[in-house]
């Protein structure tokens, strides 16, 4: 359909399989077919664009966006990174959207039965653009641990809720991160549905390069996207 | 560059039962602003007018209501609004949507849209869909195509490499009704989504 470069694949020996019986909302809902292979055209080539423009001078920091009458409980930190491709080329201008539980492990949503406080100057929901050579920067509260009902007993790790783009539709990826050192890392298995080659790859440092002075600690979390493919596919 | 230098990709991991405020505040009712929505027609967009609804299905038959659903699509032209598209979308149509399933009764989403023209490389008019919920730890591609656009379909050459018998679950079912509250000016078409079963969607690993 096109004789330019398309995309690399889906790792597949990086990413969860679909089916992945300890974390039991899966076995309803992962395909039960294999993937049908989808010819790169147009269509898969091309996705949505935003621009710096898309996001207001706040939504980076969580600790402001929805403050009402003071700053949020917890721990302020730093999320900050680089989104490259799969060559280490930074990823410019695409979209994050981050969202997150508040520092009790309570998400402002009436599906969130868990029984720790709401936060009223703490939403959890938070957006920026990548920089020129695909940095971003967040400032938040680091989120609690919560309960799930899973199985008996389970909590899952501390974490943050990553959406990104990038350049196609194809780059897309909903992901999770996760705080060095968790001893819940373990025994989640939503993290542990990860080949474990590639868990660390959700794990984010801490930064003291990124930690500011008196104010707060930084942990990095770079995010690696598929990138161009080194030649043009065949259709 | 030799593979084993490649930076591994970021695994993938579920969007989970709370992505409302992040992805979607202003549809469950967030003092936020959100970016996309389910109308991607607003404004003085060319072409016609139409609503996709549906309902997507676990592997009990169940309405699922903690799905997210984005779309992807040309203008009325068969143009995308992106850079590689050379030909440029020149109708003011970013071609983009996004809806939960869990604002609308018995979990329906609904789209309000255009229909999208031919891209003009023998496929027939399409949308492209990516799907997150709870429970799937990868987002799944589908793609919605028309039932009235017979002809084309039958030219399309990703359709025929598909199973006959699985067709079908890629084909939104044209339901002209009155003019309908949400709105739409014109079709109604509907789209479910089977994550299993005799009659699960086909997804694409593209
Ligand atoms: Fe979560």
């Amino acid at each position: 359909m096109s004789s330019q470069a398309g995309y690399t694949p889906r790792d597949w020996g990086s990413h969860p399989p679909y089916l992945s019986p300890e974390y039991k909302s899966t076995p309803l809902r992962a395909p039960g077919k294999p993937l049908v292979v989808l010819p790169q055209s147009l269509s898969e080539r091309t996705g949505p664009v935003y621009g710096q423009n898309a996001v207001g001078p706040l939504d980076h920091d969580l600790t402001k966006i929805a403050a009402t009458t003071g700053e949020p409980n917890g721990e302020r930190i730093i999320v900050a990174g680089q989104v490259t491709d799969e060559a280490g080329r930074g990823v410019p201008h695409i979209l994050l959207e981050v969202w997150q539980p508040n520092a009790a492990g309570r998400y402002q949503h009436a599906d969130d039965q868990h029984d720790a406080p709401l936060d009223p100057n703490f939403l959890g929901a938070g957006r920026c653009v990548t920089d020129a050579e695909g940095r971003y920067r967040f400032i938040t509260i680091k989120p609690g641990a919560y309960p799930w009902g899973n199985h008996y007993n389970a909590w899952r790790p501390n974490h943050i809720h990553f959406s990104l783009f990038g350049p196609s539709i194809l780059t897309r990826l909903v992901t999770q991160m996760y705080f060095p050192g968790d001893p819940l890392l373990e025994l989640d298995p939503i993290f542990n549905g990860v080949p474990e080659a590639s868990r660390q790859l959700l794990v984010s440092k801490l930064s003291i390069e990124l930690s500011e002075p008196e104010w707060a600690l930084g942990y990095e979390f770079n995010i690696v996207l598929r990138g161009r493919a080194a030649t043009p596919l065949e259709d | 560059m030799a593979r084993d230098d490649k930076l591994r990709q970021t695994p993938s991991q579920t969007v989970g039962p709370y992505f409302a405020y992040g992805l979607t505040p202003e549809q469950y009712g967030y003092d936020y602003k959100q970016l996309v929505g389910n109308n991607l027609s607003a404004g003085d967009i060319a072409g016609e007018r139409i609503a996709i609804r549906g309902q997507v299905f676990d592997g009990n038959g169940d309405t699922v209501r903690d799905a997210v659903l984005e779309l992807w699509q040309a203008d009325s032209q068969g143009r995308y609004a992106h850079p590689e598209d050379e030909r440029g979308s020149n109708t003011g149509f970013a071609g983009f949507g996004r809806v939960g399933t869990g604002t609308l009764a018995e979990h329906f989403y609904e789209f309000q849209t255009i229909k999208p023209g031919a891209i003009g490389d023998g496929q027939a008019p399409h949308i492209t869909v990516v799907v997150f919920m709870r429970g799937l730890l990868n987002h799944v591609y589908t793609r919605i195509y028309f039932s009235d656009e017979a002809a084309a379909n039958d030219g399309d050459p990703v359709l025929a490499q598909i199973d006959p018998a699985r067709r079908n679950t890629l084909i939104a079912q044209r339901q002209d009704g009155p003019d309908d509250a949400d709105g739409a000016d014109g079709a109604i078409y509907r789209f479910d989504i089977h994550m299993q079963g005799d009659q699960e969607t086909v997804f694409f690993d593209a």
